[in-house]
């Protein structure tokens, strides 16, 4: 009687501690959130209904709208909203598009997949500035090498850094290529997950190579796709790191290519306005959210269809 | 259509997965390709779809040599083990599929792919997902699309074995039933001998590559090729008691029993042979050559399964229950004249 007692107190014990035990695994990673994630955000959006923030005293006037409303009416936030859509508009579709075929290539047997799978990847794996800086030489308008392959075919010179009109396709080559790694990895698993028997099925019953790409490959990938989409959209949006290094911390070559994450920088290490950027951020948070929301609503129509 | 595969081999690297099969299948036969996992039943099922090229040997579809043709042209429908149904189209863009590539007009699709689901009952689940399918349901919606497209050949890899054990019975009335109305000659893949004995015209058994028998079931059943053959078919499975021929007399390994049959005559002295017997194959006879003991009985209803031991070995027989055996008794047993084999004991060939 007295043995079994002390078995279940010690059960007892146990399960206490079994019980805290995942959250003790737990209490690193969420104190790590918590102090680098959580609290910077809750700031951010208290900040921005912050009227006359000074960053140093942390005083401020009164609560209220008055940063929502010089960041909606400043029409350089209007241009930067415009630029970061044609941004995302241009470089999600296009890099998914490209993407999509090069993972099915990848997946393919080829006999050095494994060299064009490194090649792929490389970007992933280097330095977005150091790439950017790449980038600028291989954009330079009389000795770049791009300007001089596509003379080869009687392109004349472009200025790709030096017109306003030539940035935008500038910077959306450049963000495809960053973003196509990452992209090719996910769509590449996802090929993967796809049973080889639907190929074998689809070619007894008489399907060849493109007809079994469009019919079979393509709508049994569209989760993933819609997946890449979705992240795709979220870090598109955030375009700035891209940006910096082809014109040399300027927006474009006339000050044209403000994009909204580039605007909250500008905003806080150059004009010093905290409660601006906390707004802008805030605003940007928003679309960010609109945008996924209707992303996750299509793929649900898709499904249902 | 007829179909002639001679002399089939298969390898992988150093594995030889089907070592020289030929056999002929006729037009409008339903064959079941039997054997046990890994025997290369479905390594040359695939090398009839053409999706495997053979590594030797030739395939003939009627008079026409198929075995270098790609698998869309060799006008076979094919259902594999799992089904494969795409699962982002529906039932009727499953079924209409095959025909989409042959570009047929999208009315005529629709008309057939209509015609054949009635034929294997899914015409009201035309609008359905694969998901939404029971098991048995998708198993119909395959052989709809496997034949809309008026195979030549039907190819069935272990259909029924995704299914449970009511269904499997079921299903395989309803593949007998499609079968005989389309005419189609199909080749039915199974491990399951009773699938196989119920199932078709013709059987074709094999072991590790190799072709063992091709005969009727009830052939297969009853005049065995071999040690192997006898083995595989049959449940309970064979009695084989082994022993070698003495002087005319059948004695156990063990040298304590001994039976005079007459099926040794001719037999030549000291062979190493196996006595396999079926279980129905006993009858209680006081002057039989075999005498053995009793040492279980187990009731089975009309009959009861008796567990005998002639000399130091085992083996069961049916016993009609009025005898009234039990464990202990000491009884003389005859045998039938069917499903009585002799076997050579290091080849398995059947010694007649």
């Amino acid at each position: 009687m007295k043995k079994k007692q002390t078995a279940d107190r010690e059960l007892g014990n146990r399960s206490f501690l079994s019980k805290i035990e995942p959250y003790l695994y737990l209490l690193p990673f969420a104190i790590g959130i918590a102090v680098f994630t959580l609290y910077p955000v809750i700031n951010v959006v208290l900040m921005s209904f912050k009227e006359g923030y000074s960053h140093l005293s942390r005083n401020f006037d009164q609560w209220g709208l008055a940063n929502y409303q010089t960041v909606i009416n400043d029409p350089k936030f209007a241009q930067a909203i415009g630029n970061t859509l044609k941004y995302v508009l241009l470089v999600v579709p296009i890099s998914t598009c490209i993407a999509v075929v090069v993972a099915y290539l990848l997946n393919q047997k080829l006999r050095c997949s494994a060299l064009f799978q490194t090649a792929y990847f490389l970007p992933m794996v280097t330095s977005i500035t150091a790439v950017g800086l790449a980038w600028k030489l291989m954009y330079n308008k009389n000795f770049g090498i791009i300007n001089y392959l596509l003379s080869f075919i009687g392109v004349d010179k472009i200025p790709w850094l030096e017109n306003a009109a030539w940035s935008i396709p500038a910077l959306v080559i450049f963000g495809v290529w960053n973003i196509l790694p990452f992209t090719i990895i996910l769509l590449l698993s996802g090929l993967q997950n796809i049973d080889p028997q639907y190929y074998t099925a689809a070619r007894v019953d008489g399907s060849k190579g493109l007809r079994i790409f469009l019919r079979i490959t393509v709508p049994l990938l569209a989760p993933t796709i819609f997946l890449v989409c979705i992240v795709n959209t979220i870090s598109c949006f955030k375009v700035f790191s891209e940006l910096y290094p082809l014109f040399n911390g300027k927006p474009g070559p006339f000050n044209n290519l403000y994009t909204v994450v580039y605007y909250i920088r500008y905003a806080m290490m150059e004009s010093r306005k905290y409660g601006i950027a906390a707004a802008a951020a805030l605003i940007l948070f928003l679309f960010i959210f609109a945008f996924t929301m209707v992303q996750l609503l299509l793929q649900k129509k898709a499904k249902k269809r | 259509m007829r179909v002639v595969l001679d002399h089939i081999t298969k390898k992988f690297g150093d594995f030889t997965a089907v070592s020289e099969f030929s056999a002929v299948l006729e037009d409008g036969e339903l064959v079941s390709l039997l054997g046990p996992s890994g025997c290369g039943k479905s390594t040359l099922l695939n090398m009839l779809s053409g999706i495997l090229p053979v590594s030797g040997g030739k395939i003939f579809f009627d008079d026409q040599d198929v075995t270098a043709m790609p698998p869309e042209k060799r006008g076979i429908g094919l259902v594999f083990q799992n089904y494969a149904l795409y699962p982002h189209m529906t039932v009727m863009g499953n079924i209409c599929f095959p025909l989409e590539t042959q570009k047929v007009p999208k009315a005529e699709r629709i008309e057939r792919a209509n015609e054949i689901a009635r034929l294997v009952h899914v015409d009201m689940l035309m609008n359905r997902k694969p998901s939404e399918l029971s098991g048995g349901q998708q198993q119909r919606v395959a052989i709809a699309r496997a034949l809309v497209k008026n195979p030549r050949l039907l190819l069935l890899d272990e259909p029924l074995s995704n299914l449970d054990a009511r269904l499997r019975l079921e299903m395989r009335e309803e593949i007998r039933r499609i079968q005989q109305r389309t005419g189609v000659t199909t080749i039915f893949v199974t491990h399951d001998q009773e699938e196989a004995l119920s199932i078709s015209d013709r059987i074709v058994l094999m072991r590790s590559g190799v072709l063992q028998q091709n005969d009727l079931p009830q052939r297969l059943y009853n005049e065995p090729a071999n040690q192997f053959v006898a083995d595989f078919l049959g449940n309970p499975p064979i009695n084989n008691i082994p022993g070698t021929i003495q002087n005319g007399l059948f004695v156990t390994e063990d040298g304590i029993a001994e039976a005079k049959l007459p099926m040794l005559e001719g037999v030549e002295n000291g062979r190493k042979v196996n006595l396999s017997v079926r279980s129905e194959s006993f009858v209680l006879d006081a002057n039989g050559p075999i005498a053995c003991d009793v040492t279980r009985m187990y009731q089975m209803g009309k009959e009861e399964m008796a567990y005998l031991r002639m000399g130091g070995h085992d083996f069961r027989a049916y016993i009609d229950a009025d005898a009234g055996l039990k464990a202990g008794d000491h009884v003389r047993l005859g045998l039938k004249k069917r499903g009585v084999f002799l076997f050579d004991r290091e080849t398995g060939e059947r010694i007649r």
